[in-house]
């Protein structure tokens, strides 16, 4: 069959097309080091996805960003679109091999990877984002982006009319059902009569899709939209309704400039700047951190002017009480969907519980998938 | 549920079908002349984001979706170039249109990541008849791509069955020998009605980047491409069936959502095993029918067509 190897060269040629298009978006940055101190740290970073989503890894690549401007004499390499794969142990190691004392890893996915790494090169440290593994030299981190979502829940609780807020819910995880439960006990406190309704998508990234069960959560009444997932579909859904929403990651308001009142957003930089002041003077230790708002890590994006004025200051009184440690988010009493009290007044969710969580609290209308 | 929810959800499935059902009616098309293309899916990608940037550039969405097309077009030209001029294998040709379509609207697309698009297709409603009560508002109170694809549903159906080059359209998928020897000259009709298909593949694309979620996002077909190749076979190559099939697909993500929003609990799973489980139905029904009437697949799909093997 002759026409067999005419296809295969076919083939090929577009496959080497594709590899091409693949390599040009693993572009690895190096920072301009005209401004060489005693001493340059080279960091690695790898990114699940490009910069430019909008979403998760743009905040991380702003991150980056701000570490660079603090630290002129640290050089960022880092490599987009890393699959949760081997790959991502073969692009570590090459970035250890370039010299990169200092690496993160920004998914959940590449912590197995990561660990094999780390235990590979005992004097580089490395920094994971979201996973459990912790090595002498290897860390873990994340974000309290529950607090953020609170202070969301209250915005939302103040500007329903009918009372029904909804939820575009990404997969039934404790980081997802956690959102969900600080929001609607943000919801709670601005207004005691209001619900959150909760539909689940299970995507993370399909904006149609996550449009589409915006519209739905629409039809049933709700009039404010908060989400979980990483694209704007349902802030244009709202957009389109001539209702309220609430965005994620990112400041989402160029998406939906009259339905968007705020955003929970991350703030990475502080924490990478920390991280490799940690490595430079010496004071590394691994820890698996989790900070909140009282690190900057995570924080709500600027508040829309349909906003009243006293519950932008209620809101910021809450921040504050939050930073300052004397309002903590899951302080009991809660109860669940039930009616059980979950937590006892008086006591608070550990961490433990907190990173398990598998229950709605009181006010959430949905179950969670099992 | 009330009666005002049920036809909120008829007006939803016609919105998310018709995205669907643009990319089925081009595969038909493609597949009556005994094409089967599987690259659906890479070309929605590359019409969504082509209709995206053209979109972007000139804030036209009359040329966006023309570009669209032009972008799934030019894939399913590849398509054709490789299985009826070269005779190769049209499965995996179709495949690995798919991955590189895939992987091209990625690399063309990630300097738009993030950014709302400046023009797109609104809500227009049809004087008096959207008024009408029920029906005007399932049926008319839609944007301009849906109420094209009604048109189209209407105008392909009457070219496949009631012209004489859908007889020609046929005759080439059903016994391309035949129909070669009354004069009939297979090859181009099978190169124009595949890149016809992939034109329409396109239009589906733009309508995600356009009109159902105005922005552009990496794989944002979702698998949709997937699922019309399922719903080609679940109407049975017969466009006026794939607009039921469309609907009814769509139907069933819009009433997952209204469901999970009104506290029945449906897992989502089975709704999204639900197209897919109702394609394998329609197969085992058709497969038994077809013993005794011909109503199914092209006889010649997927077999390319050589003059001298005759």
């Amino acid at each position: 069959m002759k026409n067999i190897t005419k296809v295969l060269v076919v083939l090929m040629l577009l496959v080497l097309v594709v590899s091409v298009a693949g390599c040009s978006s693993k572009t690895a940055e190096v920072v301009d080091d005209a401004v060489i101190a005693d001493e340059v740290v080279k960091v690695g970073m790898i990114y699940i996805g490009p910069p430019g989503d909008a979403g998760w890894t743009y905040a991380h690549d702003q991150g980056r960003q701000f570490l660079e401007e603090q630290y002129p004499n640290v050089e960022v390499l880092f490599v987009e679109s890393v699959p949760e794969s081997s790959d991502a142990e073969r692009v570590m190691t090459e970035l250890v091999e370039e010299g990169c004392t200092v690496v993160f890893a920004t998914s959940f996915g590449y912590m197995d990877y990561m660990d094999n790494v780390a235990l590979k090169y005992p004097d580089v440290k490395f920094f994971h984002c979201s996973g459990y593994k912790t090595e002498e030299n290897m860390s873990t981190y994340f974000g309290r982006i529950y607090q953020a979502r609170y202070l969301t829940g209250m915005i939302a609780g103040a500007m329903t009319e009918t009372n029904e807020i909804g939820y575009v819910a990404a997969h039934p995880i404790p980081e997802v059902i956690r959102g969900i439960n600080a929001f609607t006990l943000g919801v709670k406190e601005a207004n005691a009569d209001a619900v959150v309704k909760v539909v689940w998508t299970n995507t993370w990234y399909d904006p149609a899709k996550e449009k589409e069960a915006a519209q739905g959560l629409l039809d049933s009444g709700v009039d404010v939209i908060a989400q979980h997932q990483d694209t704007p579909g349902p802030q244009q859904a709202a957009e389109e309704a001539g209702v309220y929403a609430v965005g994620y990651n990112t400041n989402m308001r160029a998406f939906a400039p009259e339905a968007n009142l705020t955003s929970a957003v991350w703030n990475w930089g502080p924490y990478y700047v920390n991280a490799v002041k940690s490595v430079i003077d010496g004071t590394f230790v691994s820890t698996q951190y989790w900070g909140g708002l009282e690190d900057g890590i995570v924080d709500i994006a600027p508040i829309s002017d349909k906003v009243p004025a006293d519950m932008v200051a209620q809101v910021e009184a809450k921040k504050a009480a939050i930073i300052d440690g004397s309002f903590d988010v899951f302080a009991g009493p809660i109860k669940d969907q039930d009616g059980n009290i979950k937590v006892a007044e008086g006591s608070s969710m550990t961490d433990g519980e907190l990173l398990s969580m598998d229950w709605f609290v009181e006010g959430v209308e949905g179950v969670i998938p099992k | 549920m009330t009666f005002n929810m049920l036809i909120a959800i008829l007006a939803a499935a016609i919105t998310s079908g018709t995205p669907i059902l643009f990319a089925a009616l081009g595969e038909i098309v493609t597949e009556k002349s005994g094409v089967q293309n599987l690259g659906l899916e890479g070309m929605m990608l590359v019409g969504a984001v082509s209709g995206f940037m053209m979109g972007y550039l000139t804030h036209n969405l009359f040329l966006a979706v023309l570009v669209a097309a032009l972008g799934g077009g030019i894939l399913a030209l590849i398509h054709s170039f490789i299985t009826i001029t070269l005779k190769a294998n049209q499965v995996v040709s179709g495949l690995a249109l798919t991955i590189f379509g895939t992987g091209l609207s990625g690399y063309l697309g990630k300097p738009y990541i993030g950014m709302p698009a400046p023009v797109k297709f609104e809500i227009v409603p049809i004087p008096i008849l959207s008024k009408i009560p029920v029906i005007g508002t399932i049926f008319f109170n839609h944007n301009l791509l849906v109420y094209f694809s009604y048109i189209l549903i209407f105008v392909l159906w009457f070219y496949i069955y009631r012209t004489r080059q859908g007889l020609n359209l046929r005759a080439t998928g059903e016994n391309p020998g035949a129909a070669d020897s009354l004069g009939v000259n297979v090859f181009r009709l099978r190169y124009l009605y595949t890149v016809i298909g992939g034109m329409l593949a396109g239009i589906g694309g733009a309508y995600l980047s356009l009109a159902s979620a105005p922005s552009w996002v990496e794989n944002m077909s979702g698998g949709r491409g997937w699922l019309a190749v399922a719903l080609v076979i679940f109407a049975v190559w017969n466009p006026a069936r794939a607009v039921f099939g469309a609907y009814l697909f769509g139907g069933v993500e819009a009433l997952g959502y209204r469901m999970q929003a009104i506290g029945v609990t449906v897992s989502p799973f089975f709704l999204n095993m639900m197209p897919y489980l109702l394609t394998i139905i329609v197969l085992i029904i058709v497969t038994i029918n077809t013993q005794h009437k011909h109503i199914g697949e092209p006889e010649a799909l997927g077999k390319s067509y050589d003059r001298e093997e005759r």
